[in-house]
């Protein structure tokens, strides 16, 4: 089966089909009105045949649509360029051989979770030692010493820990939030990194389930790690990303 | 029999409550020797001052530091002010107010300890009484309207909002949520000072205040006479202000505080002795009051492995227990807590649920243990995490568990949606109705694998408790013995505001505590 790169659409079980499953809640009382409104959404949006598979009274004149719609909308994906953090993937033994070889001494990791975000979740699984998905993490290897300075570490606590240990990489995880707050604290950090004069001299990381890379660069971080990333991921960028920060 | 058995070593089982016994009796020592800002500002809660400054400070927090800075602290806020309210003939808030605008207290003069005396115990009297009403208005509601059958459903409603919460909370009673508990925003465990008034802005939950707190037991205290239902109100205690917030639960008549002897510690990186010694006053309130704690074990799950450190979750709980007896608290306050936090991709990670989930339930049996849902692995795969939610919901029901903090499918994503909070009564509802008398049915191997593992993770568990009664619960916790997080004794927040009591340290409402609870040192 060959997918057209010009005109891609989602697919179901043909093809082309455009199929799409959509849920969401309207805050109109359920009955027939709310039916025909979520109908006309879907349209709105670009569906055709839609299917309201269930609707259901969520009370307090609220009602929730699981939909199924096709959508005759295409992309052209051979004309995208995506951006990811850009790494060759080596082995923590040739990451730690490499170090070893380049640095002769460990990399400096502080990691932590900032402002009001309480999850550590991500933070842990890229930077204990047990990892996530059979994947190590970062303090497993010996190329790096790492600072986990756990949840809602302000950015001023994390500078200063910065200067502390002499870091050479930040890695800030924004986990649950609410309003775009992570944006805003996001940003407070990287103005305080360039405001005492550290940014130069950090490779500075984001990651979280709403983090993308592009979104990282855009806010002036080095690289962002979304869903799905491994510790090795994250262990790949930051010494080849270093090593080419030294070469210069 | 209404659940399945399994066999303990009874004594194993004896010998770990009295090993967590000698734990908590060193640290109790500690705690009897101090007290703390939060703790004091309670008293004057309890008493009734009540509103804020200008500036949005509340009057409390002036009054506590004032008496600080004049180094009158170390005998309680109590004396310095109803000796005020003596010479002044004012009442508590008028006090309070004054030395908001100004006035010392140190150019008073001094009435007799007698006069004192009586005058705080009447306070104390008249405070604790008002609490008792409300809390006989609670149990006389819950008759009127019927308790719902266990494990009851607990809902969480985070939008910020008070207001928006009581919409969410509506529409969860009504899906079949039996409790409802209104998450704060993100930070406040860390503020020194309880905000004020109805609040509509917050990140990743609403802010704890005593009249968000009216406003939403009004909701459910209609609600629930709708449906012909009690409904149980929960909020969180845990941080720098555990007594406050416990004053506050009991004048406004919460039924469910989190309330951790440790969590604060290790998880927000509060100072131990500020921690033990909050917890100690607040469960007080909490016994008194006929408030329910729910402790914060499945914590522990989310920074260790579930499997290797299965036992911290058990060494806690029994912890936790002898704290809250010394409190003054019955079983049935008792809402000790554990989790579902097993790698889904471990074969047999079932059996493990079950039988980790059999222990907490043999171990406490009439207790009214809190479960908590899978967190740690849930993905953005929805669908799969949905599919885990379900087992949890059986695990519970087969299992016997008594409060079911539901699982919500997009944990990993966004605070819960309207509709991801209905999906996860959709689930509980069916599983529970459809395995609803499952446990009657049931009985587990003799020395099979879940009687096996449960006296192991037991075995460990005193294990545990024995090294730490060796080193004493603060060196335990410097080790990082639980959570695998390390905590100094001198370190963390809030230690500013615990201070050594003096010899002539009175606080009047603690003692009727006591007192009244049988608990009286």
């Amino acid at each position: 089966m060959m997918t057209d790169l010009k005109n891609v659409r989602p697919y179901g079980d043909q093809l082309g089909d455009g199929a799409v499953q959509l849920s969401f809640t309207l805050p109109i009382e359920y009955g027939p009105l709310a039916r025909e409104t979520a109908k006309r959404f879907c349209e709105a949006l670009g569906f055709q045949d839609i299917t309201i598979a269930t609707m259901e009274d969520l009370g307090e004149n609220f009602t929730f649509f699981v939909i199924y719609g096709k959508t005759a909308v295409s992309v052209d994906a051979s004309s995208i360029k995506v951006v990811a953090p850009k790494f060759r993937k080596m082995t923590r033994e040739q990451l730690d051989e490499l170090v070893q070889r380049e640095f002769n001494r460990k990399i400096v990791v502080v990691g932590a979770t900032i402002g009001t975000d309480a999850h550590t979740v991500g933070l842990d699984s890229i930077l204990n030692m047990k990892g996530f998905h059979g994947d190590y993490g970062l303090e497993r290897y010996h190329a790096f010493k790492v600072y986990n300075m756990g949840a809602q570490v302000s950015p001023v606590e994390l500078i200063k820990k910065v200067r502390e240990v002499d870091a050479d990489v930040i890695l800030v995880s924004q986990v649950v939030t609410q309003r775009n707050v992570h944006i805003k604290q996001l940003t407070e950090l990287m103005d305080l990194l360039y405001a005492e004069g550290l940014r130069e001299d950090l490779l500075v990381i984001v990651g979280g389930p709403r983090i993308t890379h592009e979104l990282a660069l855009e806010l002036g971080y080095d690289a962002g790690f979304g869903a799905g990333t491994v510790p090795s991921d994250v262990a790949n960028f930051i010494v080849q990303e270093l090593l080419k920060k030294y070469s210069h | 029999m209404d659940r399945p058995r399994i066999r303990l070593d009874k004594k194993l089982v004896d010998y770990a409550r009295e090993l967590a016994k000698e734990i908590t009796d060193q640290v109790q020592e500690m705690i009897n020797q101090h007290s703390t800002v939060s703790v004091e500002r309670a008293v004057l809660r309890l008493f009734g001052v009540d509103g804020v400054t200008d500036d949005q400070i509340p009057l409390v927090n002036v009054v506590v530091d004032k008496i600080k800075e004049w180094e009158m602290l170390q005998d309680g806020v109590a004396k310095p002010i109803v000796n005020a309210m003596i010479v002044l003939d004012k009442n508590v808030q008028e006090v309070a107010e004054a030395v908001v605008d100004g006035l010392d207290l140190r150019s008073l003069p001094r009435v007799s300890d007698d006069k004192l005396n009586l005058k705080m115990q009447e306070l104390s009297r008249q405070s604790l009484e008002k609490i008792e009403k409300i809390s006989q208005y609670r149990e006389s509601l819950l008759k009127e309207l019927g308790d719902p059958p266990q494990p009851y459903k607990y809902l969480i409603v985070a939008t910020g909002n008070i207001y928006e919460d009581v919409v969410q909370a509506r529409a969860a009673v009504k899906q079949g949520a039996d409790i409802i508990a209104v998450i704060r925003s993100t930070a406040q465990s860390l503020l020194d000072y309880v905000p004020y008034g109805a609040t509509t802005e917050g990140y990743g939950g609403t802010y704890a205040t005593q009249e968000n707190f009216r406003i939403m037991r009004q909701a459910l205290d209609d609600m629930a006479r709708k449906v012909g239902r009690y409904i149980r109100q929960v909020n969180y205690a845990s941080g720098l202000c555990m007594p406050e917030i416990a004053a506050l639960a009991a004048l406004e008549g919460l039924d469910i505080l989190l309330n951790d002897a440790m969590y604060g510690i290790l998880f927000r990186d509060i100072n131990m002795i500020r921690t033990f010694t909050d917890q100690y006053i607040s469960r007080l309130l909490c016994a008194f009051s006929g408030i329910t704690i729910n402790t914060g074990e499945d914590n522990y799950l989310t920074t260790a492995d579930a499997i290797e450190k299965a036992h911290t979750v058990t060494a806690s709980q029994l912890i936790n227990e002898q704290f809250a007896i010394k409190a003054g608290m019955k079983p049935r306050l008792m809402g000790l807590g554990h989790a579902f936090e097993i790698n889904p991709d471990i074969e047999d990670g079932l059996l493990y649920e079950i039988s980790h989930a059999m222990l907490a339930r043999e171990l406490f049996a009439n207790y009214p243990i809190k479960y908590m849902p899978p967190t740690k692995f849930m993905t953005g795969n929805i669908f799969k995490g949905y599919a885990m939610e379900t087992l949890y919901n059986l695990v519970s029901i087969m299992t016997g568990q008594s409060i079911q903090l539901l699982g919500i499918l997009t944990e990993a994503i966004h605070t819960p949606y309207l509709h991801d909070r209905y999906l996860a009564l959709v689930n509980a509802n069916y599983v529970f109705n459809n395995a609803r008398h499952l446990r009657q049915e049931i009985a587990f191997k003799e020395n099979g694998f879940i009687e096996k593992r449960a006296n192991q993770v037991l075995k460990e568990a005193v294990n545990l408790l024995e090294h730490t009664r060796d080193v004493g619960l603060l060196k335990a916790i410097e080790e990082g013995q639980f959570a695998d997080i390390s905590r100094q004794r001198n370190g963390g927040k809030g230690l500013e505001g615990v201070f050594r009591k003096s010899e002539n340290y009175i606080n009047p409402i603690q003692d009727e505590l006591e007192k009244r609870l049988g608990v009286r040192r």
